[in-house]
């Protein structure tokens, strides 16, 4: 079997600084992290390969620097790493991401296809949804878990509000984990020390399957509005009082506030 | 020069350290108290190659360098020091003179074992008679046929209890002292040799310390370690070797106990204010991180020599010197920063200062490396 794993490198802090122009992340000086979800999605991988046999891929797209979560991920057992980086792939959003993905994924072959659910970063959970919607292929999200028949078929359990679904999927397919998933197993000391031995392949423009217009700041159709840190919420006013003045204070605090007339 | 950690040592530093976190520091507190010898977190860390770091991967290690080892002992003694010399004693005093001294055989046989952390590994030296004078070695071993059969005892050996190989020392030829010393690899379970008293210590406690009782021991003639008579050289360079490896302990203790004080200075409010705002508190804690920065840089320049295959006796002298006292001043200065929280179980630093005086005693105590320091300055 053959699995693909995207992993994003993420500011490992909830103190992100955004420039105040472009409304994008500045993420130097942030110490950066395999996203969670991903990570959890990389250590279902590596299980499936320890129990039936795999051979996993990982791939990122980003700067450089995300260069270290791929060597992070060599020294965690996976057996090929690409890095998608390119000025063309530049200020993309959800969408402009995805696509160079896509691009990507259309070059490579594989059985399932795993992205985290969400970035701690970005949040928007969209990224892998669209993939398999550029690559015209099934997918489940929300993953807890994942058996694999040994032939075609994966059975999975599917996070819900209230509760779990049980599914069966034929690859090939892609799903989105949850770090509820699993805990994601150390880096191999040994494998650390290859890490760096090894090759990533990094990919640019010219590697991958997609068309120019939907990639970077052109193929991003949001446009950010407005970027700021949340206040504080002062703290709230406390009464102890008996239950019929409490509902009097309330209803006199939501008519101050015109919530009720 | 360059100071900087490659690539390779970052990578390992954020695994060690989240290691340490979430695996290790648990335990500590509990692992000290009972005196638990905590073979699970032996199992955790063979399983992602802890236990053989410096062990070239042709003999089943992580083929990592000196310097990575000394910062997986420095890490994991920052949270719990019995952790540290359990890997300390492993692979310095065990597996490195088996890869620096065994035949290919003995390499075949027991390196890959060790570094995969199936087996534990242990070193007897020290006898009831022979501590700081090692020469003064009681046991003997006579050659008898196929073998040799060894009398004696060792006292104060780590890992004793767990251990499966033991690298020992015995007198082959009592007329000629040091020079009929000889080294010999001891496994678990040779007739005649049994594990004795466990000791009850001040600090260190999870680390299982025991005497190792022979009677009449018979140990094959291919356990021979090195050659005949060779086994005081052999034990003096496995020490030197060690030292990274206590002194790397000592590091890690004192790093462990600032960032312990860090975190209590800002919380513990006195006279209206932080104690941290009080100057005496600052200044505490800049000679304290002085101190221990100092001592890191010298135990990554002795462990960075050993790997560039440079001489390094002295310079692992001078950092076990320099971290084992700055550990115990240090961990003093933490319980002092504490008050009297500082003196109880309930807080880590107690049991810090208690584990860092051990780092002055062992693999030779200061005074000794004050003697190779010194006798090197003036031959
Ligand atoms: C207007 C705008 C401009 C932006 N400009 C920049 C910019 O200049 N530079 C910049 O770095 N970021 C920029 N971003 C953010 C970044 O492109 C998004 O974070 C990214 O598209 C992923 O979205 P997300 O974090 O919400 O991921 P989600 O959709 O929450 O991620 C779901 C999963 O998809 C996969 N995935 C997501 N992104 C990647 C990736 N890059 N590589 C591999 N797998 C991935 C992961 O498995 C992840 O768990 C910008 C975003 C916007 C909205
Ligand atoms: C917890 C623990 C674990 C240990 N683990 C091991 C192990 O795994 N393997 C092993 O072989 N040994 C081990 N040891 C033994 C340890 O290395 C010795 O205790 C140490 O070398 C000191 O020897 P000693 O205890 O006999 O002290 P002594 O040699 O009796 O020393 C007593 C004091 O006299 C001083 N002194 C001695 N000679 C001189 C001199 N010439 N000049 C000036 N001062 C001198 C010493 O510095 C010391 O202060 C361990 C000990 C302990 C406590």
């Amino acid at each position: 079997m053959k699995i693909v794993v995207c992993i994003k490198q993420v500011p490992d802090t909830t103190e992100i600084k955004i420039d105040p122009i472009t409304g994008t992340l500045i993420r130097d000086g942030v110490p950066s992290i395999m996203n969670p979800d991903d990570k959890s999605g990389l250590e279902m991988a590596l299980q499936l390969k320890d129990e039936k046999g795999a051979h996993v891929t990982v791939i990122t797209m980003g700067p450089p620097q995300a260069d270290l979560i791929l060597r992070e991920a060599y020294a965690m057992g996976v057996d090929r790493a690409i890095h998608l980086t390119d000025r063309k792939f530049a200020g993309a959003d959800t969408l402009a991401t995805s696509h160079a993905l896509a691009g990507a994924l259309r070059k490579i072959d594989f059985d399932l296809l795993i992205t985290g659910r969400q970035a701690i970063d970005g949040d928007t959970a969209q990224v892998g949804p669209q993939i398999a919607e550029h690559l015209d292929l099934p997918q489940v999200s929300y993953l807890e878990d994942l058996k694999f028949d040994g032939d075609k078929t994966f059975t999975m359990k599917r996070h819900i509000e209230d509760g779990y679904q049980m599914l069966e999927v034929e690859a090939p397919c892609v799903v989105t984990v949850l770090s509820s998933a699993n805990t994601p197993r150390y880096m191999n000391v040994g494998g650390i020390v290859d890490a760096y031995q090894k090759e990533v392949e990094v990919w640019g423009f010219n590697e991958i399957e997609v068309d120019e217009k939907d990639l970077g700041l052109k193929g991003s159709p949001t446009s950010v509005h407005k970027a700021f840190a949340r206040g504080l919420k002062p703290a709230g006013e406390l009464y102890e009082v008996g239950t019929d003045e409490a509902v009097g204070i309330i209803i006199k605090k939501l008519k101050e506030k015109f919530i009720l007339n | 020069m360059n100071f900087s950690l490659t690539k390779e040592q970052e990578l390992f530093q954020q695994m060690i350290k989240d290691f340490a976190e979430k695996e290790v520091k648990p335990l500590a507190a509990e692992v000290d108290d009972l005196e638990r010898f905590p073979i699970e977190t032996v199992e955790k860390m063979a399983k992602i190659g802890i236990m053989g770091i410096p062990i070239p991967k042709q003999y089943g290690g992580a083929g990592g360098s000196n310097v990575m080892y000394s910062m997986a002992v420095e890490e994991l003694s920052a949270v719990c020091a019995t952790t540290g010399v359990i890997v300390s004693a492993h692979t310095s005093l065990c597996a490195a003179p088996i890869l620096e001294h065994g035949t290919e055989a003995q390499k075949q046989k027991y390196l890959p074992k060790l570094a995969s952390g199936e087996w534990i590994g242990a070193f007897g030296l020290t006898e009831p008679n022979a501590g700081t004078d090692a020469a003064g070695q009681q046991t003997t071993a006579i050659e008898d046929g196929d073998n040799y059969i060894i009398n004696g005892s060792k006292i104060f050996i780590t890992n004793a209890e767990f251990a499966h190989v033991y690298v020992i020392l015995a007198m082959t030829d009592k007329s000629q002292g040091t020079r009929g010393i000889t080294a010999f690899i001891i496994e678990k379970g040779t007739p005649g040799f049994s594990i004795g008293k466990k000791e009850k210590k001040m600090g260190i406690r999870g680390s299982a310390t025991c005497e190792l009782v022979f009677e009449n021991c018979i140990v094959p003639k291919e356990n021979l370690l090195g050659k005949l008579s060779k086994g005081f050289g052999i034990a003096m360079k496995t020490l030197d070797g060690g030292r990274i490896g206590i002194a790397a302990q000592a590091l890690g203790i004192a790093q462990g106990a600032i960032d312990e004080t860090v975190k209590y200075v800002k919380e513990r409010k006195q006279f209206g204010r932080p104690i941290s705002a009080f100057q005496n508190t600052q200044f505490q804690l800049a000679d304290m991180n002085t101190k221990t920065e100092a001592s890191r840089m010298l135990v990554r320049k002795a462990a960075y020599k050993k790997d560039a295959k440079l001489p390094y006796s002295v310079d692992a002298a001078m950092a076990k010197l320099f971290a084992a006292e700055t550990a115990m001043e240090v961990t003093n200065k933490a319980v002092q920063l504490h008050g009297g929280y500082g003196y109880t179980r309930e807080y880590p630093v107690e049991r810090m200062m208690r584990d860092a005086k051990i780092t002055e005693i062992y693999e030779g105590t200061s005074e000794v490396q004050r003697m190779v320091i010194s006798a090197n300055m003036l031959k």
